[in-house]
């Protein structure tokens, strides 16, 4: 008798079909692997699961019952328990209340139990590892004690089905292994769990079968123990491994254009940051572009976002043009030369509702104001000047930057960071969401640009564009880099195949 | 190819020391965030004490805790409210709306004279909490309509406010200026309404139920608390306390004045985040509102001993107080939050 069972759901979101005829089934007491790249789905098979939306097609079966959950507390109820990536506690209050609430055990006048409560949460959380006075307030825990407070919770309310999105983004190594040893527990009992992660060790360690999503589509569903780590990586990233590689996929020309003897422009030594970075140490060279390659949750935007002083760092070196950028800020950093254009352009990039010009003269305010006082004339001059060069798409530049296509968006974006005399030009993702021909361009443009000079990060979660976009690829894992190809090693084949590497074992 | 080796974590030993140091910090935070204000308080009654002789009688201090009853109530329901990260402006005007319904309902009766404007108050806060729970309208501008429309509602009701009905019942009457160990009725009943209250905020499920809406609304809705429910329930209470504050009120003064309450439910806000609880919800107590209402209770009495001071000084005092505290209670919790 099948747990949990998804047969042919759907999904579609105005434009996009996030899910299309997706089947899958639980087993009692599997632990069943959700792997896929950003925007394969997994999210959205997870909120469909618990109730948060509901499907377009298809149905649920629950017991061999279809089901339909109308909110996740009918889901809860049934018991289909999430532990989401972050936490969903109320850090205010205690620990123990948090971990009882709704549920508090009661004395004879209806009185919440305070001694009970206390008493009970301490035996039950010193099963998870976690030790501290239950009377705290939950916020003021680490992330990864919260986690384990999650945990707990949601598999005290009886529940038959645990779902974990990313359970062990923020725990420790040591906390890692107390996860797996509840997993374990939940297996022996009977429980199905449904377990979304990018870290390959995790899931060869500890789940029985996997379901593959790209695109929302199902692409693989089986054991993982007959499923090598190579294949697994291959689709996910949607290459086959026999596929010869294709060239000109896209419009990078392959040429490096990185001199070999010339300084760096970037260096960046030792960066940590706890759970995400681990001494990720790499050089950028002027006219050089530079891919970060990993999977998702690598650490690859963690490390654009601390170089451009947007990411907190316990530790570390970056220097710019052979000056060190200390304590770094985004304004110091745009200072020192780097620009970075973020990964939710939307989010942290453009205003949507200033027009092209306001978007571009953003970034060089204080270049062309004197005294606080703003000169149109040369306002005017520079944007002339980046829209042609760009060749960004207005109609005139008080177009409203939210009027039009993702790629000229994302052109106004560069536009704003060339506009600021950069040496060092970080890309989170710069063609995700344009359509081909924006695409095209956007790519030539970055060749374009190491050409002058610039010294340019790459990060893409599209293997071909990274490949033949960059002349070397950091490939990082965990927040570690664990392989840097160059010259004829820049091939997806060899992408993957680092990236499937195992971990040294450490803990 | 060049491989990196991955860094260790970091030793157990620091990390227990990490969080021994967590932990202290923790509870040092916490418990000048809960008796901030009563230490205050402590402080400032001891330099009254030794400065102004006419404030260490017996019979003072019995004036300020009659004073403050009305305040008291309407914070108590204030802090409900605040702590689900709502806001009740109406409490003001429900108020002198109570109490104007308490003196003219007086004439059928004692009982009449406390529930109708219990009635009518309640009504207005279940409205408020419906349209705030279910409409997902800003509680600010949900109950600043309320404010406008119960004074509006008291004005028609005593003629543009130039009718004053008189207390027609003499055992209301002495409701309001009888006492019982020479402290007056209306301070007993307040203290045995805060006590109730402490224990349901701090004891009861819907007290926990109001933690969690206030501290994180999308958690609490997640792990099964009834969001909406809360919410209706915190704005009926403030409402009712409201209505009841102006009904002792009447019976202290004899009439339902129709001038009272105008800026009332800022004094309760005020006291209120004096009193340690955070204007963003989910955390506060009620004990700290007891003190941040005498404290203002107490200031005010202060100024009056003075005397030749203008009592415009007191507001400017109560400012200041609220400002410094807003200050430390921003700073202590980034304290608390970084450990």
């Amino acid at each position: 008798m099948a747990l949990l069972e998804v047969v042919d759901v759907s999904k579609i979101f105005p434009g996009v079909r996030a899910l299309d005829s997706v089947s899958f089934t639980l087993q009692p007491g599997e632990v069943h692997a959700l792997v896929g790249e950003n925007g394969a789905g997994k999210s959205t098979l997870i909120k469909v699961l618990t109730g948060v939306y509901k499907p377009d097609g298809g149905e649920l079966k629950y017991q061999d019952q279809p089901v339909q959950f109308g909110t996740p507390m009918d889901a809860q109820r049934a018991g289909i328990s999430t532990i989401y990536q972050e936490v969903n506690l109320v850090p205010l209050m205690s620990v123990a209340q948090n971990l009882f609430l709704g549920r508090e055990p009661r004395n004879k006048f209806g009185l919440i139990d305070r001694g009970r409560m206390d008493r009970e949460a301490r035996e039950v959380l010193a099963g998870y590892g976690v030790t501290t006075d239950v009377r705290r307030q939950l916020g003021t825990l680490a992330l990864g004690a919260q986690q384990m407070v999650a945990l707990a919770r949601a598999v005290m309310i009886d529940a038959k089905v645990v779902i974990m999105d990313e359970p062990t983004s923020s725990l420790e190594p040591r906390e890692v292994q107390t996860l797996f040893g509840v997993i374990r527990d939940l297996h022996a009992k009977g429980i199905g769990i449904v377990y979304v992660s990018h870290r390959l060790d995790e899931l060869y360690e500890i789940c029985d079968a996997v379901t593959i999503l790209r695109d929302g589509k199902l692409v693989h569903t089986g054991k993982l123990a007959d499923l090598e780590r190579i294949k697994l990586v291959s689709l996910m990233l949607g290459r086959d491994m026999a596929e010869v590689r294709r060239e000109g996929a896209t419009a990078f020309s392959g040429a490096a254009t990185g001199d070999e003897q010339a300084a760096p422009v970037l260096r960046v030594r030792e960066l940590n940051s706890r759970h995400k970075l681990h001494d990720v140490s790499f050089d950028v060279r002027p006219g050089e572009v530079v891919g970060l390659g990993g999977l998702l949750g690598a650490g690859r935007s963690e490390t654009v976002k601390a170089i451009g002083g947007a990411y907190h760092l316990d530790s570390g070196t970056i220097e710019v043009d052979g000056k060190e950028l200390k304590k770094p800020t985004p304004v110091r950093a745009v200072h020192a030369g780097v620009a970075v254009q973020p990964e939710d352009r939307k989010a942290e990039g453009i205003v949507p509702g200033l027009s092209v010009r306001e978007n571009i003269a953003l970034a060089v305010l204080p270049r062309v104001s004197r005294g606080g006082f703003v000169s149109d004339a040369k306002i005017d001059e520079i944007v002339d000047k980046y829209m042609k060069r760009l060749r960004i798409k207005a109609s005139s530049p008080d177009q409203a930057v939210g009027d039009l296509s993702g790629g000229n968006q994302q052109k106004v974006l560069l536009a704003r960071l060339l506009a600021t005399d950069p040496k060092v030009l970080l890309l989170d993702e710069p063609t995700r969401g344009i359509d081909v021909g924006a695409k095209a361009e956007v790519q030539s443009l970055i060749d374009e640009l190491a050409a002058e000079g610039l010294g340019v990060v790459l990060v893409s979660s599209d293997a071909e564009e990274l490949v033949e976009g960059s002349d070397r690829v950091v490939v990082l894992r965990d927040g570690v880099v664990v392989g840097t190809l160059t010259g004829a090693e820049v091939t997806t084949e060899d992408l993957m195949s680092t990236i499937a590497t195992e971990a040294p074992r450490e803990h | 190819m060049t491989m990196t080796n991955v860094s260790g974590p970091e030793t157990p030993a620091i990390v227990a020391e990490d969080v021994r140091k967590a932990e202290r910090t923790d509870r040092i935070v916490g418990t000048v965030q809960r008796q901030g204000a009563l230490a205050v308080l402590v402080v400032v009654v001891l330099i009254a004490l030794a400065t102004f002789p006419n404030f260490r009688s017996f019979d003072n201090a019995a004036t300020i805790l009659v004073a403050a009853a009305p305040p008291m109530l309407i914070a108590l329901g204030m802090t409900f409210v605040i702590i689900t990260g709502g806001i009740d402006l109406s409490v003001g005007s429900l108020y002198v709306l109570g109490g104007v319904l308490a003196a003219w309902a007086s004439q059928y009766g004692i009982l009449a004279a406390f529930l109708l404007p219990l009635a009518v108050c309640g009504a207005i806060g279940l409205a408020n909490g419906l349209l705030i729970a279910y409409t997902r309208m800003a509680p600010f501008i949900v109950t600043l309509a309320a404010l406008l429309g119960a004074r509006g509602l008291m004005r028609a009701i005593s003629s543009e406010g130039s009718n004053t009905y008189l207390v027609q019942n003499d055992a209301f009457r002495k409701l309001g200026n009888g006492s019982f160990l020479d402290i007056g009725y209306q301070v007993w009943l307040v203290a045995a309404l805060v006590v109730i209250g402490m224990v349901v905020l701090a004891r009861s499920r819907f007290g926990t139920s109001i933690y969690a809406v206030g501290g994180s609304e999308d958690a609490a809705s997640l792990m099964g608390v009834p969001v909406r429910r809360t919410k209706v329930w915190v704005y009926v209470l403030s409402g009712l306390l409201a209505g009841l504050a102006g009904a002792i009120n009447a019976a202290k003064l004899g009439s339902g004045v129709t001038v009272l309450g105008v800026g009332m439910e800022l004094d309760a806000i005020a006291a209120v985040v004096i009193g340690g609880t955070l204007l963003t919800g989910g955390a506060g107590t009620i004990a700290g509102t007891i003190a941040g209402v005498l404290l203002l209770g107490v200031i005010q009495n202060l100024i009056n001993q003075v005397g030749n001071v203008n009592s415009n000084w007191q507001q400017v005092i109560s400012g200041a107080f609220l400002a410094l505290v807003v200050v430390a209670q921003t700073y202590l919790v980034r304290l608390r939050r970084v450990t």
